[in-house]
């Protein structure tokens, strides 16, 4: 792990997934590389720690899950996002929004400050 | 998927886990040895970004949230294995458990059965019971309450909106015309009683409104049994003809099997309006009704009480003569139970009691072993199980041993009810609804779960937290101090338990001996006492009734075996009774201040047949008939009441109008003059006739009863013979000789209700015997357990010193000295355990004096006694451990260590 690389804050790891699972069905694996390629390596998510993730949205119902076959032939566990889930992003999606324009407000204030 | 489908499909879970698990894996794999690494370092490349697996897959079961639920299922298993691994202990906890939980819930049966359950009829919280209410209080037995008349009830009926009313009263008739005469009780009902009810006769019809009058057709409706009975339940005999009391009447339907009103089961039902005595017509003066209603739907109590009074003002400006002041009231139908309620609770408390030394008792085991397992515990939390965990999984095994336990309970219960049942004094009212339902299951599940936490509780808190490594260092044989304390608490509170069960015990056994050995007032042996009913030609007419009563008492005194005979209108310690106001002074005091005494009339030979001593006077003879100077005979409680110490002979008391058995109508009260004064008779029985609250008696002349009464009188009329042999056998002669002792008129008479005397004595005493011997087992339960409680105690204690009493016998302790050791320390628990259970004991007795006629407050004499019990029993379990610590030998003891 490089110093460059920065944890998750709390709770966003859901809402990324959400966010990626939105784009279509998808499994496992290939959502950690979306997460890995989009955030261009910035964020580093343990890859194990998304399974527990997954499994908890599935079992909320935010998330459906069925087994597929890949296009190289093995079967996978593909997830896609249930009517529940979609609101769910939307609403956490704008609040986050909400947050991080204040978080940013307050900063940009400061840096006036000083100068 | 819900959570039980998740725990359910556990397996393919855990297979889709892994298989999701592989293929992340699998794939990043490929993919590295397609951006050119060799597959070796590939492989390591995709784990170390992964992390480690089983950890994930822990995670992933974490997030599934049946955690709990498997956690659960694999501390049910883990208690199973322990409890498995333990044959001493598992059957000794299991049986004292089922033993406990077994009784609690035979008694919370007949409790649920008799005191809890709803009347039998659909929606019974509907039903309500009417009565005639005066502005001031009248009788001191009835308050201001007042059956109905029959034409208020018609009123009232009619009027009201938010009742539909019913009325009904106690008849009852000699049926013969199937067979042996026999006498059946019944209810002379209005036309509306089974609809309100909501019970339809179960083939026919209930009786139409236009059958329900004077005038109107004879029309009968017969319960199952006596359906079954005379006509073998043949679907032909609705429309047959059935005689009652010489008058033929038309069945018209049959009740459903079980169909019970009041509590019992009456055998035949006619219709009210077709009394034909003339006083049902009165609102004054009338022979009073019984009324029961159903609300009505969306009608609450509260408005059909306003109703009612509304009604009631209306008749009292109609008929201010019989009316005024006079409302309408309506309460709740509730079972009549009568005094079996507190004898009920009484038992459940001291069942409970019993339960609770079962549960100290597996405590104290479970204990024990907590102790001995103190240091795997450690190490467990050491290992990083958390308390919560390893308190969760000390109460999974308390709550399957609970459980368990509770489950042989139930099914005791289920063996033990009908036995129970069966042996209860007399006949237990509501019987027939007592039984296993899910509110019986409810409660036992409760129970058995409640004393698994209870004696679950001291083991769990002992989960250790801090100190770890003290614990895990000590040795194994030390005892720490809290568990010693919580050990004699155990004994203790066993031993106290025990002392409240066992005074209580010897209260009840000292007032039964001295109740036995209470003087009843008059010589029960070879008495017999039966009611009988006159045959209706005989009752058309008071001089025929007068004929008939010589008649019976003539053929009765020609029975081979009967010494003398006679008749007498309520007998003692028998169900029933006339109160009676009187006053000795002509100016009568309002009836709320009257003084009551008990009534009763006989003809001459009546103290001969109950062998009652006369103290002064004289008793009544053949001169003592209408048209001569009223007299009466008192007893010495009435004599003491109404004239002190003066000598009551010639005086004279007056009885208003209102309740004298002279009185025939005429104004003003009836004056009597003191015959003789005869000893009081214990009426009420042995032990409740001290605490009644009527005891004064009188009795006068049954051929002084005016012609009027004399119906009503010879209705509830028993005779009484005196035999030189066993009474039950001239029953039968007595039958023969009396079914036609008519004096001449037509029909058939019965004897029924055929009693000794001997066996109302005891009957009266039945409800003491019974709690004795329940107390008695239950005491002696307690005895047993709290035994094998201090048994068990002091054996683990004194294992665990085992190296203590090495080290004490290596420096010179002898054998006797160790013996000595141990028993103190029982002897200090024992003798705290007795002084709290005096306290509670005490407590207790206070109970039983409120609630058992006959209890005197605990005396000394009764702890003396049984105490000691409790101390030889409690000394001789703590013996056995205390002689086997002697026994130790030092050289091996220390080895130990």
């Amino acid at each position: 792990m490089t110093a460059a690389k920065s944890d998750l804050p709390q709770g966003t790891l859901d809402l990324l997934i959400l966010k990626v699972v939105a784009l279509g069905p998808v499994h496992g694996y290939a959502i950690a590389q979306r997460l890995q390629q989009v955030s261009r390596d910035v964020v580093q998510v343990p890859q194990g720690s998304l399974y527990p993730a997954l499994h908890r949205l599935e079992n909320r119902s935010l998330l459906a899950a069925e087994w597929k076959e890949t296009e190289t032939g093995r079967d996978a566990k593909f997830y896609r996002l249930t009517r529940k889930g979609r609101a769910q992003l939307e609403t956490e999606a704008a609040s986050w929004q909400r947050l991080t324009e204040a978080v940013g407000l307050i900063l940009g204030m400061a840096e006036g400050g000083t100068q | 998927m819900t959570w039980w489908q998740r725990l359910w499909r556990r397996r393919q879970l855990e297979e889709q886990l892994e298989k999701e698990l592989r293929f992340h894996l699998d794939q990043h794999t490929t993919d590295l040895i397609a951006r050119g690494y060799d597959p070796e370092e590939a492989r390591r490349q995709a784990r170390l970004a992964f992390g480690g697996p089983e950890q994930v897959k822990e995670e992933c079961r974490d997030a599934r949230g049946t955690r709990w639920l498997e956690d659960l299922l694999q501390d049910f298993r883990y208690a199973v294995r322990t409890l498995r691994q333990r044959p001493g202990f598992a059957p000794v906890a299991l049986l004292t458990l089922a033993l406990g939980t077994g009784a609690t819930t035979v008694m919370f049966t007949v409790v649920n059965g008799v005191l809890l359950k709803p009347l039998p009829y659909p929606e019974p919280n509907r039903l309500v019971t009417l009565d005639e209410q005066t502005e001031k209080v009248t009788s001191p037995i009835w308050g201001n309450l007042w059956a109905f008349a029959y034409p208020n009830f018609l009123d009232c009926k009619r009027e009201s909106r938010s009742l539909d009313l019913a009325a009904w009263r106690y008849s009852g008739g000699t049926v013969s015309e199937h067979g042996e005469a026999e006498y059946v009780s019944g209810r002379q009902i209005s036309s509306e009683l089974f609809s309100v009810l909501g019970i339809p006769p179960s083939r026919g019809r209930a009786f139409l409104p236009e059958e329900d009058r004077r005038g109107a057709a004879p029309v009968i409706i017969v319960n199952y049994g006596l359906w079954q009975r005379l006509f073998a339940g043949s679907p032909g005999a609705v429309g047959r003809s059935l005689v009652l009391d010489e008058k033929p009447y038309t069945i018209v339907g049959i009740t459903p099997p079980g169909f019970r009103f009041g509590g019992e089961e009456p055998s035949v039902f006619t219709p009210l309006g077709q009394d034909p005595s003339p006083n049902m017509q009165n609102r004054d003066r009338h022979p009073g009704i019984n009324v029961l209603a159903r609300l009505r739907p969306g009608v609450t109590l509260a408005e059909a009480q306003t109703e009612l009074a509304l009604i009631g003002r209306h008749l009292a400006a109609q008929y201010p003569e019989s009316n005024a002041g006079r409302t309408f009231v309506a309460q709740p139908l509730r079972p009549d139970v009568g005094d079996v309620r507190s004898t009920l609770w009484l038992l459940l408390g001291a069942v409970s009691l019993v339960l609770l030394i079962a549960c100290v008792n597996v405590a104290s085991l479970l204990l024990a072993r907590a102790v001995s397992r103190e240091r795997e515990l450690a190490m467990r939390v050491a290992l990083g199980a958390s308390r919560s965990r390893l308190v969760r999984q000390c109460l999974t095994e308390s709550a399957v041993l609970g459980l368990s336990g509770g489950l042989l309970g139930v099914w005791l219960a289920a063996m033990g009810i009908s036995p129970f049942v069966a042996f209860w004094p007399g006949s237990l009212p509501r019987a027939e609804e007592v039984g296993l339902d899910w509110h019986v299951l409810l409660f036992a599940i409760a129970v058995s779960l409640l004393s698994g936490l209870l004696f679950g509780l001291a083991p769990a808190l002992r989960v250790p937290v801090r100190e770890l490594e003290q614990v895990l260092r000590a040795g194994a044989r030390t005892v720490a101090g809290t568990s010693r304390r919580l050990h004699s608490g155990f004994v203790i509170s066993e031993i106290a338990l025990a002392v409240v069960l066992l005074v209580s015990a010897g209260m009840l056994g000292r007032a039964l001996l001295r109740l036995s050995a209470l003087d009843p007032g008059f010589d029960f042996r070879n008495v017999l006492a039966a009611r009988m009913a006159l045959s209706t030609d005989v009752l058309a007419n008071p001089a025929q009734i007068r004929a008939a009563w010589q008649d019976v008492l003539d053929h009765a005194r020609r029975v081979p075996g009967v010494q003398s005979v006679a008749t007498v209108d309520t007998v003692p310690m028998r169900e029933g009774s006339n109160r009676v106001p009187y006053w000795t002074t002509p100016a009568v005091p309002p009836p709320s201040e009257q003084p009551l005494a008990l009534a009763n009339s006989v003809t001459p030979d009546y103290l001969k047949v109950m062998g009652i001593p006369l103290l002064k006077g004289r008793f009544f003879d053949d001169h003592d008939r209408l048209g001569n100077e009223l007299v009466v005979v008192i007893d010495d409680v009435l004599a003491q009441r109404a004239f002190g110490g003066q000598d009551p002979i010639g005086k004279r008391l007056w009885l208003p109008d209102t309740g004298s058995p002279f009185s025939s109508g005429a104004t003003g009260p009836d004056v009597v003059r003191v015959v003789g004064v005869v000893r009081h008779v214990r009426y009420w029985g042995l032990a409740s006739d001290d605490q009644a609250q009527v005891r004064a008696q009188f009795y006068y002349p049954f051929a002084q009863v005016p012609d009027p009464l004399m119906r009503r009188w010879s209705e509830l009329m028993s005779i009484a013979v005196r035999t030189s042999i066993p009474p039950l056998n001239v029953v039968e002669p007595l039958r023969r000789e009396l079914r036609g002792a008519t004096g001449g008129a037509p029909g058939d008479q019965a004897l029924y209700e055929v009693r000794t005397m001997e066996q109302l004595v005891s009957a009266s005493l039945a409800r003491q015997r019974f709690l004795l011997l329940l107390f008695g087992i239950f005491a002696g339960l307690a005895l047993l357990l709290a035994c094998v409680g201090i048994y068990g105690v002091l054996a683990y204690l004194t294992g665990q010193r085992v190296p203590e009493f090495g080290v004490r016998m290596a420096l010179g302790a002898s054998a006797g000295d160790v013996l000595w050791l141990v028993l103190r320390q029982s002897l200090g628990m024992i003798f705290v355990g007795v002084g709290v259970g005096i306290a509670g004991a005490l407590a207790a007795g206070r109970l039983l004096e409120h609630l058992v006629d006959g209890m005197r407050p605990a005396e000394p004499l009764t702890f003396a006694i049984m105490i000691p019990v409790l101390v030889v029993a409690a000394l001789f379990a703590s013996f056995l451990p205390a002689r086997r610590a002697s026994r130790v030998d030092p050289m091996s003891a220390l080895r130990q260590e």
